[in-house]
């Protein structure tokens, strides 16, 4: 049963595992420095569908499947699936994962999600509600493009602070039993608004939730950066990172040594071109799912803290003139190497 | 946690972010747009040179401009002029063009009606009404001071 620590932090006692994780990406990620770590990459980002919704549910079957398929296990194993994305109702999640059979929690967290998809499902199998669990998260490009921004063929110009939706979807499967990489603590944010109302500079509007969930959690633990052989976030991209750095130092906690964010990872901002880097549900997803849980699998990253960070706006508090509210969650990894 | 205050922040924020290149982005907004008013000029000639009268080659040269900009937005080439262009792929009446033929593409998925119908003039639809209720406003204006 997760023991709580401090006023925001959860501990696991009984080491939920990662048995099977998967990402599956777009054309363009695939062109990115990430490319050899995801299972499948997509030339054509319609995957042969005819909608980009459809698209994007398709990624996340295939996550899904593929993640299950590594762990050696069947769909009817799964007690519960915790899912999210960017569209409106979840669409992606509930489209994608219907045919799956599996009990269903859909969530809403923005670009959060992953973060909060594994955080749940570590919870809910250390306390022995459920023997196993998948997380699971999306996000497409076009989609996200069509419902948030304007239609792909607008000629429009985006400014410097805007990022790139990451075309992909990860998930991974957690489990009572397991050798490979599991679930230490876990740290549920708060929302904070700082009041940044650019919707083109999200990492930004972001930035002051993952440093408040960081520090929470450092305070809550009693521990510090060098604890940890990476700090990874979602997608604050440069900016939101360059705020982290700032905001976190007011508190004397420096962590630009151990930070990585996984906007910056999955494309070369300068030849791809998406300015301050990328973004979306399937940014954090893909990375963590694949290239990362990799190296915790090996024992090359022994002790990482994964956080995702969203944004919780919509198209109608922006147009209303809202502020951004973000939030933050943190998934603390081990490697039983 | 020691929080800046909302306006603090907004410093910090703008010190963070990088500025808009407008060295670059402004004289690449006015060759664009240049070369497209000048192409629109070739075009006033030629239909002039063809015999048409020259409010007949005015109306002639906008609706061969609305039918390219809608040419290259279906071909998916104006969103990446457009990305180095800026304004001088924006504001010509190009722009206007692919303002609404991007929509039409982008929502065909949700059916002629509802879709394409209905989102066809999600962007260009405010400067409809504006440019409609100014032109409307400015005649009434001109009619007044046309009475004394």
């Amino acid at each position: 049963m997760a023991k709580r620590v401090g006023r925001y932090t959860l501990r696991m006692e009984n080491k939920p595992s990662i048995v099977g994780y998967a990402a599956i990406c777009g054309k363009k990620e695939g062109q990115g420095p990430l490319s050899q770590f995801f299972d499948k990459i997509y030339e054509d980002t319609t995957l042969g569908e005819s909608s980009w919704e459809k698209a994007e549910s398709r990624l996340q079957t295939e996550a899904v499947t593929t993640a299950l398929r590594k762990a050696r296990l069947q769909a009817d194993g799964v007690d519960y699936i915790f899912a999210g994305d960017l569209l409106n109702q979840c669409i992606s999640s509930t489209f994608g994962l219907r045919s799956l059979d599996i009990p269903f929690l859909g969530q809403y967290g923005a670009c959060s999600t992953m973060a909060q998809t594994l955080a749940l499902s570590s919870i809910f199998v250390d306390s022995g509600a459920a023997r196993r669990c998948v997380a699971v998260t999306s996000s497409h490009f076009c989609t996200a493009e069509r419902q948030f921004r304007f239609p792909l063929e607008y000629g429009g110009q985006r400014t410097p602070t805007a990022q790139w939706t990451v075309t992909g979807s990860g998930a991974a499967v957690v489990d009572q039993e397991g050798t490979g990489p599991y679930v230490q603590a876990v740290t549920i944010g708060r929302i904070v608004d700082l009041g940044i109302k650019d919707a083109a500079n999200m990492g930004a509007a972001m930035a002051p939730a993952a440093a408040t969930t960081l520090l929470d959690f450092f305070h809550d633990t009693g521990t510090k950066p060098e604890d940890y052989d990476l700090i990874l976030t979602g997608d604050l991209g440069q900016i939101g990172s360059d705020l982290l750095y700032d905001l976190t130092q007011r508190e004397g906690v420096s962590i630009g040594s151990k930070h990585k964010d996984c906007g910056l990872l999955i494309f070369d901002r300068q030849s791809q071109d998406v300015h301050a880097g990328g973004s979306g549900c399937g940014c954090a997803g893909s990375v963590l799912c694949s290239y990362i849980l990799n190296q915790v699998r090996e024992g090359t990253l022994k002790n990482i803290l994964f956080m995702a960070t969203g944004a919780l706006m919509s198209t109608t508090s922006s147009q209303q003139g809202e502020s951004i509210p973000g939030v933050a969650h943190l998934v603390q990894i081990k490697s039983r190497g | 946690m020691n929080q800046p205050t909302p306006k603090e922040y907004a410093k910090m924020a703008q010190q963070a972010s990088p500025a808009t290149k407008s060295w670059k982005n402004i004289p690449l907004a006015f060759l664009v747009g240049g070369l497209i008013c000048t192409i629109g000029q070739l075009f006033f000639n030629l239909y002039r040179y063809a015999g048409l009268e020259e409010q007949d080659a005015r109306g002639a040269v906008s609706v061969t401009l609305i039918g390219l900009g809608a040419l290259l937005t279906a071909l998916k080439v104006y969103d990446n002029i457009a990305k180095h262009a800026g304004a001088g792929t924006l504001v010509p009446i190009t722009g206007f063009s692919n303002a609404i033929v991007s929509p039409a593409i982008e929502f065909k998925s949700e059916g002629f009606v509802m879709g394409i119908g209905a989102k066809m003039f999600t962007i260009a639809g405010p400067v409809l009404v504006y440019g409609i209720s100014a032109a409307a406003l400015y005649g009434l204006i001109l009619f007044i001071f046309g009475l004394y």
